[in-house]
């Protein structure tokens, strides 16, 4: 019927302006607080209240150790642990372990529930806690302690080219592909960026990486001229991105030598474009893994009123990497920016790289000269089968490693400076699988320091000439 | 007047109750001494003086960047864990002398000294030692073999050191040098005699 019609007509269009309404103003808030700490990562509902943002304090403190409230009229008693606080409704003031405390906005008692600005965090926790915090403002991301997990980027330029991301702990993002980026999503992992948010890559296949946090969220996009895949590897804490390799790859005659990532992937997590059977490739060599020591939260020894050791040792890295080049030997550097880099990290990348010899580079204002050292290895090798003991991993490899010091040393006498070679306990030396040799850089003489450029050339190119005298006799014996 | 028998039995007596305050006095006294012998635990402190032994201190020169040995007389205790404790604090002592060429922080001292197992020497430097210790690969490493051959060549039976500062391990002496792990004496030693002979 006519008017049946019209009627269910106007019911259907009231039903899905109803629904609409309904779905819009029933949208979770999903404004969120990341926390990540050693005990746990979460994430918290932010709310609004009077233009600012709030945050629930006994949620937020839950999963970080004992909690509890008491309500007594307009105060809320708070006690975390053994640490008493007592914030009253609608007031800034509060009160921690008896002292007063400002909050940058009013309190809130809500149904019992006593919330707190967001701004407050970073200097409140630090008094609830007893420990550091840092509060990343843009992201809303908070981290308790040393809960931050750092990560280098570098481009290894094989065919394809690859980069290679290693973290300071496992971490599992989601990451998804489109046409030209990769993108990395960290919600659960307390991912921290560069110091600057992009990075730029010496690839025409991927230029840049971009870092950068919102709602809780860390994500890292990574753009690229071509597909990219993503894979785990080391115990999910390193991701190898690359373009997944072709069949009609070009001849390695054709090319530098043919190369893969050092870290070897484990299978590909985001769905690549399909590609023809692959055609393995060789990795790619690199004579020499240059290690610029310290970096990033570790500034190193602290050379005169404001050198550091870790900028220092950088900078000798970044020349030695150009004389090398200019003897037409490959090397890579394990870290060729400040970022911090534990000494496991060091080691592993090392390893993984299938070079022929590791040098790591150290600064000091302590005497003069240059001083070459083998590792002091802490303890007879105990292997067991296949598996290699880590704090005696360069064992085997020992003589090889001192011959270098010996020809090193040679190469620096023309320096005419006081050159002084022996074992050391110094990290990661023993954990290298590798020829391995470390140089610690002093001053020349007492009116110059380590970060005189003229010398910082000299001392390199005559590391290098070193590196060049025992190239063949390393290549032939590895 | 005064009966004779009265007075030589009041003399007596006088002399008796004398006899007997000097009894009680000598008496407490020497429970004192027992008592406080017995409850005092803390760690007995290193004879200053006393009769002295020879011992060879392995010390440091940051100038040439070797080992020395240098015979020094200690007083030592019977003890071994005692007598490893005192030829290390004579060592750390050592570089607290103005003309030493080996400086170490001011307040450093050997925290405590242990022999944990047979073999096991764990050698507990205080914070002052570890925080103020100039940072450097050679100047971290002449320490640590210092402290290790200077132990070894007074306690030949150690096979295996450990370091710890203020009690607990440590990643590094000062940001370079290796504390984290159980160190062979053999290894140490091998770095201390390279660096005696100046390679």
């Amino acid at each position: 019927m006519p008017s049946n019609s019209a009627a269910g007509r106007w019911l259907s269009i009231l039903v899905l302006v109803l629904a609409s309404v309904l779905l819009v103003s029933g949208a979770p808030d999903d404004r969120q607080l990341s926390v990540f700490s050693n005990l746990a990562n979460y994430s918290v509902s932010v709310e609004m209240r009077n233009g600012a943002d709030y945050i629930g304090l006994l949620e937020t403190l839950e999963p970080l150790g004992g909690v509890s409230a008491k309500i007594n009229g307009h105060h809320w008693k708070l006690r975390f642990n053994t640490v008493e606080a007592e914030f009253t409704d609608g007031k800034k003031r509060a009160k921690i372990q008896g002292s007063d405390f400002d909050l940058p906005s009013n309190f809130f008692l809500e149904n019992a529930r006593g919330i707190v600005p967001v701004a407050s965090l970073p200097s409140l926790l630090p008094r609830l806690l007893g420990g550091p915090v840092a509060f990343h403002d843009a992201g809303r991301r908070l981290f308790i302690g040393d809960a931050a997990v750092h990560f280098t980027a570098q481009i290894f330029k094989s065919n394809p080219p690859a980069l290679i991301l290693n973290f300071t702990a496992p971490v599992n993002p989601t990451i998804a592909t489109e046409p030209g980026q990769l993108s990395m999503k960290f919600t659960k992992d307390g991912v921290v960026g560069p110091g600057s948010p992009t990075i730029l890559f010496d690839s025409k296949v991927i230029p840049s990486a971009t870092f950068q946090e919102s709602n809780g969220t860390a994500e890292l996009v990574i753009s690229a001229t071509a597909p990219l895949m993503a894979s785990f590897s080391n115990g999910n804490r390193t991701i190898t991105v690359a373009a997944p390799p072709v069949a009609n790859a070009a001849p390695a005659a054709a090319t530098p030598p043919p190369a893969s990532p050092s870290v070897t992937p484990s299978g590909p997590l985001s769905t690549p474009p399909p590609t023809p059977a692959a055609t393995p490739t060789e990795p790619r060599r690199y004579f020499a893994v240059i290690d610029p020591a310290h970096g990033g939260d570790d500034s190193g020894a602290t050379l005169g009123n404001q050198l550091l050791e870790k900028d220092i040792t950088l900078a000798l890295a970044r020349r030695l990497r150009a004389e090398l080049a200019a003897r037409h030997l490959t090397s890579i550097l394990v870290r060729d920016g400040d970022i911090s880099l534990s000494l496991d990290q060091r080691a592993n990348i090392a390893n993984t790289v299938h070079a022929t010899v590791y040098l790591c580079i150290h600064a000091s204002t302590q005497g003069t000269g240059v001083r070459v050292f083998s590792s002091a290895i802490p303890r007879t090798a105990a292997d067991r089968g296949p598996f290699i003991d880590w704090d005696a991993a360069q064992a085997s490899l020992l003589l090889s490693s001192q011959r270098t010091v010996t020809k090193l040393s040679d190469a620096l006498e023309p320096l005419k400076i006081p050159i002084r070679t022996a074992p050391a306990p110094l990290r990661p030396l023993n954990n290298i699988r590798i020829t391995a040799v470390a140089v610690e850089v002093a001053s020349p003489d007492s009116n110059a320091g380590p970060e005189s450029p003229s010398y910082q050339e000299s001392v390199t190119k005559m590391l290098a000439a070193g590196l060049a005298a025992v190239h063949d006799e390393l290549e032939a014996a590895k | 007047m005064t009966p004779r028998q009265l007075s030589i039995s009041v003399i007596v007596m006088l002399a008796i109750a004398i006899a007997m305050g000097v009894l009680v006095w000598r008496t407490r006294k020497t429970n004192s001494a027992i008592q406080t012998a017995q409850t005092n635990s803390a760690p007995v402190a290193p004879p200053v003086s006393g009769p002295t032994e020879q011992v060879t201190l392995y010390a440091a020169d940051d100038d040439s960047g070797v080992l020395r040995p240098i015979a020094a007389r200690v007083p030592l205790a019977s003890d071994r864990q005692q007598r490893g404790e005192q030829t290390l604090q004579a060592l750390v002592k050592f570089y607290s002398d103005k003309s030493s060429h080996h400086v170490l922080a001011e307040g450093s001292e050997i925290r405590a000294f242990y022999l944990v197992e047979p073999g096991l020497a764990v050698i507990d430097l205080n914070g002052a030692f570890a925080n103020g210790h100039r940072s450097g690969v050679l100047v971290e490493s002449l320490t640590i073999a210092s402290l290790a051959k200077t132990l070894s060549a007074n306690l030949p039976d150690i096979t295996q050191i450990e370091f710890l500062v203020d009690g607990k391990p440590r990643e590094t002496l000062a940001g370079h040098a290796d504390l984290s792990g159980v160190y062979d004496v053999s290894s140490l030693n091998q770095l201390a005699d390279q660096l005696q002979n100046g390679q």
